[in-house]
């Protein structure tokens, strides 16, 4: 076991389309989880930032940017970059330094402002980027591969369109209850059903959105946490960062093919290895877990996710939907901040803001959202080229 | 200005004259082949390779997903915005000999209720279609005729 850091405070700014700066958010929610800690912003002994591609230079160090607009107070300043797993590199990160005994105080923030629409790659001729090369020639779009993967759950497990619109049903119905997240409404079946198709076969209802949004925590060593007077804080217990193991035989965002493997032993799929790395970090299994936040980016890939973490065998993720097991009140509930379905993705805060919502849920303040006893919770999401990440946190 | 006979990317493909094949690579040393083509360096873990020939890919392969595009996909892809939307299909294909997928367009008229996974397609010649009456050559995915499906693939 690694040894385990304190989360002492968490914060959000709600998500949304608002059209202003992502450094507004991202300082937002930083206040927020310094509030929530109960410390002083010059208290803080190192600021980690989530990096964004899309907000030029600022957006790209991004820890000097938060860092600068709380105000210079000599800080390290760090920012880090792993596309939809930067927020949890920075988590990563920030726990080596505190572990390390570097620091004992770190403030990690990610933050974007999305455009609307698909998100494309950056301008200019690049035949030597396989994501500016997906979309040059073949159009390939992200809720493409979101699409195909579906489709190809519906050949091999059986699973539905009305499985797909049930997971939308029961993340807005969760979201509903978050006053953090951009859409509040519950969501029928029959809604999703009469939303247009983007990519067959999913609905428009079944793709997360872009959104602008900002999320933050304050860790610290655990020592520190009950000097400052928590003595029974929240504490992450594993955070996972693997890359895939060659050869990858399953078609993944953004390349155009998969290795070759005629002779090669296949390894097992890169996502369960995420949580598997997770798991064996911090000596528990699915069945010790209260909750699990997915990266939902659509209705499908959750399904696919609940079997990448073992809670249900291979192929029976939808099973485990239709029984009420992954909803509020049910035996494991996935997503009980209403997930990307009710927020949508703002790529450096999505991973820290699903271990927000570990840390309201493990402290018992997720109010009409709360998971009973709640004592385990598990992240976990993906970031484009290879980056896995599954933040474990317990109390 | 492009013609049709400007391949999308140049060494992805043959020609389009006779035999249509994607063009991979194949490291010397482990005989890993890559598409798209890598020609500096084996990417096997184990494999310290540096020479990779060129050559062609399984001309047929078993579809392993498929979706299309209904709303028109951003920059770079080449699309005349002047003309309305049409929908086209993306075939994930597995090649058996290579134990690999690679992705591509449909061939036109091809819709996904011509689709299902495991049948058998085929790689033909294509033209991607830009603004201003620009085109490039690509490939394209096209189910193989029921009478012609081969039983040992």
């Amino acid at each position: 076991m690694t040894g385990e850091v304190a989360v002492i405070g968490a914060g959000m700014h709600p998500w949304g389309k608002w059209g202003r700066s992502f450094v507004e958010y991202g300082t937002k929610a930083a206040r927020a989880a310094l509030t929530d800690a109960g410390l002083d912003w010059p208290d803080i002994a190192s600021v980690v930032g989530a990096n964004t591609v899309r907000c030029g230079y600022p957006g790209q160090v991004a820890g000097a940017t938060f860092a600068r607009a709380l105000g210079w107070q000599g800080a390290r300043v760090t920012s880090v970059y792993a596309a939809c797993a930067s927020g949890a590199r920075a988590i990563d990160t920030a726990r080596a330094q505190i572990l390390s005994g570097m620091v004992d105080t770190v403030l990690v923030v990610g933050a974007d402002a999305a455009p609307k629409g698909f998100f494309a790659p950056s301008g200019g001729d690049r035949p030597d980027d396989p994501d500016w090369l997906r979309f040059r020639v073949l159009g390939a779009t992200n809720p493409a591969y979101f699409a195909l993967w579906a489709r190809r759950r519906m050949a091999l497990c059986g699973d539905t369109p009305e499985d797909f619109a049930a997971v939308k049903v029961k993340n807005a119905a969760a979201g509903a209850a978050n006053r953090h997240a951009r859409y509040r409404s519950p969501v029928t079946a029959e809604e999703v059903a009469a939303s247009p198709v983007v990519a067959d076969p999913l609905r428009l209802l079944d793709i997360c959105a872009t959104s602008d949004g900002a999320a933050a925590l304050v860790l610290s060593s655990v020592d520190f946490a009950r000097r400052h007077g928590v003595a029974d804080p929240v504490r992450i217990r594993a955070v996972s960062s693997v890359a895939p193991v060659y050869p990858r035989t399953a078609l993944d965002l953004p390349d155009i093919a998969t290795d070759s493997a005629p002779d090669a032993l296949v390894p097992d799929g890169f996502r369960p290895s995420i949580a598997r790395a997770a798991y064996e970090e911090a000596g528990i299994g699915p069945e010790d877990l209260s909750l699990a936040e997915v990266y939902d980016l659509s209705t499908a890939l959750e399904l696919e996710w609940y079997e990448d973490l073992g809670l249900c065998a291979a192929g029976e993720g939808a099973k485990l939907l239709r029984e009420g097991a992954t909803a509020l009140g049910g035996r494991i509930p996935v997503n009980p901040s209403g997930g990307l379905a009710s927020f949508g993705e703002a790529v450096p805060a999505q991973a820290i803001a699903q271990v927000c919502e570990l840390a309201q849920q493990l402290r018992g303040r997720a109010g009409d959202r709360q998971v009973a006893g709640a004592r385990v919770g598990i992240t976990a999401n993906q970031g484009l080229f290879g980056h896995g990440s599954s933040v474990i946190a317990v109390r | 200005m492009a013609s049709a006979r400007t391949p999308v990317v140049a060494g992805w493909f043959t020609s389009g004259d006779g035999d249509f094949r994607l063009l991979g690579t194949r490291c010397r040393a482990c005989g890993a082949v890559y598409f798209p083509r890598e020609d500096t360096f084996c990417r096997a873990p184990r494999c310290a390779g540096e020479e990779l020939d060129e050559v062609p890919l399984s001309r047929r392969g078993r579809v392993w997903s498929y979706t299309d595009g209904r709303y028109r996909p951003p920059a770079p892809y080449p699309s005349d915005p002047a003309r309305d939307w049409a929908p086209y299909t993306l075939i994930a294909v597995e090649l058996a000999a290579e134990r690999m997928v690679v992705l591509g367009q449909g061939a036109p008229g091809v819709t996904v209720a011509d689709l299902a996974v495991g049948m058998e397609v085929e790689v033909v010649p294509g033209v991607l279609a830009g603004e201003g009456g620009q085109s490039w050559t690509t490939w394209h995915w096209l189910p193989v005729p029921a009478e012609d499906v081969e039983e040992s693939s």
